[in-house]
């Protein structure tokens, strides 16, 4: 859990102090440079100058985990990969999300079927927030994926879960 | 050079050391005993007429119905311009055949791939050890009875 | 001090000679770059010997990205395996398309139409400028240049708009299929790309003008990771790499495919100009000299296009003889390989694939010895590796 959650009783008035908050966290999400394969490419493309990614506030792609809340998981996670890719996201300091790009990231993709060395989807290793179909997907489909990310970050809130 | 140009230049130096050789087609190779491997690849290598000088690629394939493991030898010279190709047959149980990276240091890798993908033990290999998949990875995927792994260290292959 | 320290030394009134704290001890550090970095070009991974600054030895290890394409290859048909060869070098896929359609045209006797011949050569060059592009900008970026970068994802995105328009996809495209090419060009494609290549040119003088004659640049990559002709040619070094090294072997000229004997262009091979013959200024010039060599053919081929159909009449599941090829092709990494053994079936018995980066990788172990840590981002971004093709 982040630092700065469930210290406040439920029912206690905090829209917007958790507006601010989520504002601040989706308005500038530093990816991780985690691309895989083919998807990596058009990761790159996003973060180019046409699709331009740093208009989301989301192009400050930063090489550690230790300094990244975005790990977007772009290609085919193969077991030897996957220890890895367990080890880097468990480096991310929370909070931290995940978007599974790609069909291979999603489910195994074109090698869901005869692979002897292909993780059926990135969520059996890590929990992925958003996951953003193609193979590999657009650049804006990609950005469609961050900006519902970013609907997913603004709905989290500081205060406690009401217990029923 | 043709290739039957070729095959006669190899014929006095290996003889009986030659099983078949095929000239025509799509892909002329010569296909000879594992043991004079090593003495072939020397030939084909330093030989002024043949002077093959690039090895491109060593594919090993499997033939249950044979018993047999196959590994062509792809070679082409840069120099002369003409491509030909080296098989040998192994046996399917144990396949062993004698390392060509002193010939062709480029044989390191693919060597490698074929012992972890077939199971070809390579002798006198500088560095013998599996490079694709993950060091303890049990059995040789491209065998074509090979049983598809259950999971690997938790993570189940078929959710 | 050792001879590597002493070309690196600061000036004499910085310290002295015998000044270098020889009675400290010091220790090896074993570093491990990779398989997430941001300049190993994929997930490779490479542990490192270092004594400071200084690489001792440098191992690469691969297979972060096995996707089983060989075994894949055994259970589906010919038509369904081409899509998996657009991952394989996931930055050409046009070439590797290409590369497979010979394959299996050349086995099973297949005549394809002029027209598709050209178009298929017309795709492939473009899809080498793109790669070349790639290649440029990223290897400023592992220099730390992010400029380079961007200028060349720019001129890449024109590329892609045209590949967009002619089949749809923008990074594999499964558009050069067995008998020909999927589909005709849409209307007004051709003047569209003759416009691009009028808008390419002064571009290319202008990253030679960036980056190529950089003062900085030079000094990173020339004269570092120098691979002889021997060496080049020992390892397996095909592409680019080895016409670094001075050896002018192309698969274009010495055994012509797709009619490339109709056209006219020249091989750019390393001179050593900044360096050494075989250093990675040479390596990454050559390719920036083939992109130029890519808008000559081009050129020649628009002009040269007939008229005519574009597919083969080939059945729905293709069936090939029993028999056996060994075909490459010029791939921009290299030279691409399929052999492929068929027993009659409707997919192949045995598809082993030879990728050009797999054997161009196998040169780091030997090259990056006693050189300095910054040089292996330069030697690794020299030899353009795509991990998808070093794994397949």
């Amino acid at each position: 859990m982040a630092l700065i959650e469930g210290i406040f009783e439920p029912g206690l008035v905090v829209t917007t102090v958790d507006w601010v908050l989520n504002w601040s966290r989706k308005r500038s999400i530093f990816p991780m440079t985690f691309g895989i394969a083919c998807c990596a490419i058009e990761m790159m493309a996003t973060g180019a100058a046409r699709f331009d990614l740093d208009r989301f506030g989301a192009g400050a792609f930063r090489a550690t985990p230790r300094q990244a809340d975005l790990m977007i998981v772009a290609g085919t996670v193969t077991f030897k990969m996957a220890e890895r890719l367990r080890r880097l996201w468990e480096q991310m300091a929370e909070p931290r999300f995940v978007i599974a790009m790609g069909a291979c990231a999603i489910s195994g993709g074109p090698y869901h079927l005869h692979a002897y060395h292909v993780v059926k989807g990135v969520d059996q290793v890590v929990p992925v927030d958003v996951y953003v179909p193609g193979c590999p997907p657009r650049p804006e489909a990609l950005i469609e994926g961050l900006m519902r990310l970013q609907d997913k970050i603004g709905t989290r809130t500081i205060a406690k879960k009401c217990e029923v | 050079m043709t290739p039957s140009e070729i095959i006669e230049i190899l014929k006095p130096h290996e003889g009986d050391g030659i099983v078949s050789a095929a000239a025509d087609g799509t892909h002329p190779h010569v296909v000879v005993k594992a043991q004079r491997l090593a003495a072939v690849a020397a030939v084909l290598k330093t030989d002024w007429r043949l002077r093959f000088d690039l090895l491109r690629c060593i594919s090993a394939i499997d033939w249950p119905a044979q018993n047999g493991v196959e590994l062509s030898y792809d070679l082409i010279s840069t120099s002369l311009g003409h491509a030909f190709a080296v098989k040998v047959m192994l046996d399917r149980a144990d396949p062993q055949v004698e390392s060509v990276a002193g010939v062709w240091p480029a044989a390191e890798w693919h060597e490698r791939e074929a012992f972890d993908l077939m199971g070809v033990t390579f002798l006198r290999h500088p560095d013998l050890r599996r490079i694709l998949l993950p060091e303890d990875w049990v059995g040789h995927p491209l065998r074509k009875d090979y049983p598809y792994p259950v999971a690997y260290k938790g993570l189940k292959l078929n959710p | 001090m050792k001879e590597i320290e002493r070309q690196y030394r600061h000036p004499p009134d910085l310290y002295q000679e015998g000044e270098i704290a020889s009675d400290i001890r010091t220790e090896e550090l074993t570093l491990n770059m990779g398989p997430q970095h941001p300049s190993t070009h994929g997930v490779l991974r490479v542990v490192l010997q270092t004594d400071g600054e200084l690489v001792l030895k440098a191992t690469p290890y691969i297979g972060y990205l096995h996707r089983c394409a060989e075994k894949i290859a055994e259970k589906v048909s010919y038509r369904q395996f081409t899509p998996y060869t657009d991952r394989l070098d996931y930055l050409a896929a046009m070439n590797n398309n290409l590369g497979f359609a010979l394959a299996v045209e050349k086995l099973g006797g297949i005549e394809v139409p002029a027209r598709a011949e050209y178009l298929r050569v017309i795709f492939g060059e473009l899809n080498r400028i793109a790669s070349h592009l790639v290649a440029t900008g990223c290897y400023g970026l592992d220099m730390g240049a992010f400029t380079p970068f961007v200028y060349c994802f720019r001129e890449r995105e024109y590329i892609l708009d045209l590949f967009e328009a002619a089949c749809g996809a923008r990074l594999t495209y499964s558009y050069i299929t067995i008998g020909g090419v999927r589909e005709d060009l849409p209307e007004g494609w051709i003047g569209r790309c003759r416009a691009f290549l009028d808008y390419l040119e002064p571009k290319i003088v202008e990253y030679n003008n960036l980056l190529s004659y950089n003062h900085i640049f030079i000094n990173r990559s020339g004269n570092v990771g120098v691979c002889s002709r021997e060496l080049a040619l020992a390892y397996g070094l095909t592409g680019s790499c080895l016409r670094g090294s001075g050896v002018e072997w192309d698969l274009r000229k010495a055994t012509p495919y797709c009619r490339y004997n109709e056209f006219d262009f020249d091989i750019p091979v390393g001179r050593g100009e900044k360096g050494t013959v075989g250093d990675c200024w040479d390596r990454y010039f050559v390719r920036i000299q083939e992109m130029v060599q890519s808008v000559r053919i081009i050129r020649q081929a628009l002009d040269k296009l007939t008229d005519g159909p574009v597919q083969a009449k080939v059945p729905r599941v293709v069936k090939l003889p029993p028999g056996e090829i060994y075909y490459e092709v010029e791939n921009p990494r290299g030279q691409l390989g399929f052999h492929l053994v068929s027993e009659g079936g409707a997919s192949p018995y045995r598809l082993k694939i030879r990728g050009p980066s797999f054997c161009n990788l196998s040169i780091l172990p030997v090259v990056a010895r006693n050189c300095l840590l910054a040089d292996i981002s330069a030697f690794l971004g020299s030899l353009d590796v795509v991990m998808g093709e070093v794994d397949r």
